[in-house]
């Protein structure tokens, strides 16, 4: 009864946010950030990790957000990936205003229009990695068979069909890094967070993980990615710079970086490939 | 997300600590496997009761003068001396519920057979009463009709009368001397063993009840009339039957109470059974005190699991899980462990009972509710103590449970 209630309502809200899209052809916004504030209560000290920030993402773009620890940039992803709500200020995803919504309704937002990169890859260990792949699909109650399907043709995008049934822990953190990839595309969202993606891995696999990025982004999928390393950033289209809770500047990248091009004059990292 | 699914989620993770879930599960185990050997002991006990209390006789009605006072001094029950050996005949005619009637008299003696001699009770009635007792015989003959008729010295001997005045001699057509009157013995009976309350049915000396009347005692009533229904079914109807012949016959006026009391072995079952589900209960309820503890049990391991996981339900919300998919994912695992506990428990139970009733030689009975129950216990156990430790998890804030190491 309870599953057959919430499949109805899943319904009901797919249609609601279908005329969302429709009227959102006009604007093109993905994210649409307005004065956000967002304060700690440690203790007795108020921390005022953002300060008044007002940012708008177009379809289409990749973004790099930049800044030293402390700068907020953190906080600002965890709002932007619907895992925390803003103390003041708007935060518009895709015309869904996110700012007052329940926890499962924020839950069934990162599900259906976000997908996460995380600088640890935080894939469920002991679990192939078509398993991982499958388990937003399965939050979405996605069919078994269809489930499958799915989750096969976000490995196949990127480059793992083969290592579908790996657990984690025989596969490289490149690998792992792709799975998790994967992961996010499953559910074929409208925004693609990635924090510190390449953080846990080597130079050259970094640069193949941001090829896969550069790849999709291609294909028209918003990507917004957190990193402290300036090389990385450059091969996103636009950068960010956060500074004491608030936007330092905000400038497009030119000339950016192609990883694709990049790898070529790499030498080529034979160990990498180690199943 | 399907039940099956979330049945596989859970069983996948419980096998990853096969250990730990076989000890939490242990708990459970024990207090249902004791819960159903606790029953069944119980059961057994009045499985056995109600069989002794067959053993007094079949259908049995007995009917009994009531207390007469003398002088404001009440004598109890059985002291009037109201019913006769006619008030049985009019019984045996009258009633067609009743299937067999006899007088009976009951008195002690000492009986001796050449150097030994035994104090015992005698009992007498018509030809009747073996068939309303359930005597059988062992060796011998039953006196006949026409020893009741004419009054006849014979007598039939209970195995530990059998034991103490003859030993090994077989004491068939052996004359002994019941307080100094001659008797023939002309039949042992079967043993019946000791009654619930601990009396010696055997010993016992069976003689026809006009014999005992006019020659030994002089009386010209009878303690008791012992009567027998057609079936368990007729026994109301033969008491109402019994009840209108005897006030009839005693001439007692719509106002006046009965000078008699009739009571069935209803009567007597109902109340051994009483004592014997008491004896249950208590059985029982000691028993589930370990399941109880089994189920505490359950809830420190989810909790434990709970915390290990954090990182885990961290992940599960951050691609979208809610609440109540991660609460559903726990509680789940809990009535898993808990349910396939109960299983386990059911048939370690059932092991032990037969195990019971064969060392200790008592009587075991299973009965399908036992298990129905124990095991629905069970599953109510898991889910009671599984809800906490899942809504703690499905509480936990994503961002905090992504960052705990």
């Amino acid at each position: 009864m309870l599953i057959r209630s919430s499949l109805k309502i899943d319904l009901e809200e797919e249609t609601v946010e279908d005329k969302i899209m429709e009227s959102n052809n006009m604007n093109n916004n993905i994210i649409k950030v307005e004065n956000l504030t967002k304060v700690y209560k440690v203790g007795e000290i108020e921390v005022h990790a953002i300060r008044g920030v007002s940012l708008e993402v177009k379809k289409g773009e990749f973004v790099a957000i930049m800044g030293a620890s402390g700068s907020g940039k953190s906080t600002f992803m965890n709002i932007l990936g619907c895992l925390d709500v803003p103390t003041s200020g708007s935060y518009t995803l895709e015309g869904t205003q996110i700012s007052q919504l329940t926890r499962d309704q924020l839950a069934r937002i990162r599900n259906n229009k976000i997908g996460f990169v995380f600088q640890g890859f935080n894939l469920l260990s002991r679990t192939t990695a078509v398993e991982n792949v499958e388990l937003p699909l399965y939050y979405k109650r996605t069919g078994t068979k269809e489930r499958r399907e799915l989750a096969m043709e976000a490995l196949e995008s990127v480059g793992l069909a083969d290592r579908a049934h790996h657990t984690p822990n025989q596969l490289s953190g490149g690998q792992q890094q792709r799975v998790a990839i994967a992961r996010a595309l499953a559910t074929n969202p409208s925004l693609i967070l990635a924090d510190e993606p390449t953080g846990n891995l080597d130079s050259r696999t970094s640069i193949e993980i941001m090829e896969i990025f550069q790849k999709l982004n291609e294909n028209d999928i918003t990507i917004v990615l957190v990193t402290h390393e300036k090389d990385i950033a450059e091969f996103a289209k636009r950068n960010v710079h956060f500074r004491d809770g608030k936007i330092g500047s905000d400038i497009i990248v030119n000339p950016r970086k192609i990883a694709s091009k990049v790898l070529e004059l790499l030498p080529v990292n034979v160990e990498e490939e180690i199943v | 997300m399907s039940i099956l699914n979330v049945l596989k989620v859970a069983m996948i993770s419980l096998g990853r600590n096969k250990m730990r879930s076989f000890l939490t599960m242990l708990g459970i185990i024990i207090g249902v496997a004791a819960v159903i050997a606790m029953l069944a002991v119980g059961q057994g006990a009045k499985e056995a009761i109600q069989t002794q209390i067959q053993s007094l006789g079949t259908n049995m009605i007995i009917i009994f003068p009531s207390a007469v006072s003398s002088g404001g001094v009440s004598n109890g029950a059985g002291t009037s001396i109201k019913l006769t050996p006619d008030d049985a005949t009019a019984i045996q005619a009258e009633c067609p519920s009743v299937e067999y009637v006899s007088p009976v008299i009951h008195t002690s003696a000492q009986t001796i057979y050449k150097n030994m001699n035994w104090r015992t009770e005698i009992q007498a009635g018509n030809t009747n009463y073996f068939s309303i007792r359930n005597w059988t015989l062992k060796e011998g003959n039953y006196f006949s009709e026409n020893d009741i008729k004419s009054d006849a010295n014979v007598c039939v001997l209970g195995q530990t009368v059998v034991q103490n005045l003859f030993g090994n001699v077989n004491p068939v057509n052996k004359l002994i001397r019941i307080n100094n009157l001659p008797f023939k013995v002309i039949g042992v009976l079967n043993p019946k063993g000791q009654t619930a309350m601990g009396n010696d049915q055997d010993d016992i000396i069976i003689a026809p009840f006009t014999t005992v009347q006019t020659k030994m005692l002089g009386w010209t009533w009878v303690n008791v009339i012992l009567a027998s229904a057609q079936s368990s079914a007729a026994i109301n109807d033969a008491e109402q039957q019994i009840t209108e012949v005897l006030r009839a016959r005693h001439h007692l006026q719509s106002w006046e109470p009965n000078d008699f009391t009739v009571r069935t072995q209803t009567d007597i079952a109902t109340a051994a059974e009483s004592t014997s589900r008491v004896l249950t209960i208590l059985l029982a309820s000691i028993a589930s005190v370990s399941l109880i503890v089994g189920g505490i049990g359950i809830m420190n391991i989810m909790l434990v699991s709970v915390t290990e996981r954090t990182r885990e339900i961290g992940i599960r919300m951050s691609i979208g899980a809610r609440g109540k998919d991660i609460l559903y994912q726990f509680l789940v695992e809990a009535i898993v462990l808990s349910l396939l506990g109960g299983l386990i428990g059911v048939l370690l139970g059932v092991a032990s009972s037969d195990l019971i009733s064969s060392l200790a030689k008592w009587t075991t009975l299973i009965s399908p509710e036992s298990i129905i129950l124990s095991f629905g216990f069970a599953g109510a156990v898991g889910i009671f103590f599984g809800f906490y430790p899942a809504r703690k998890a499905a509480l936990l804030n994503p961002i905090d449970a992504l960052r705990y190491e």
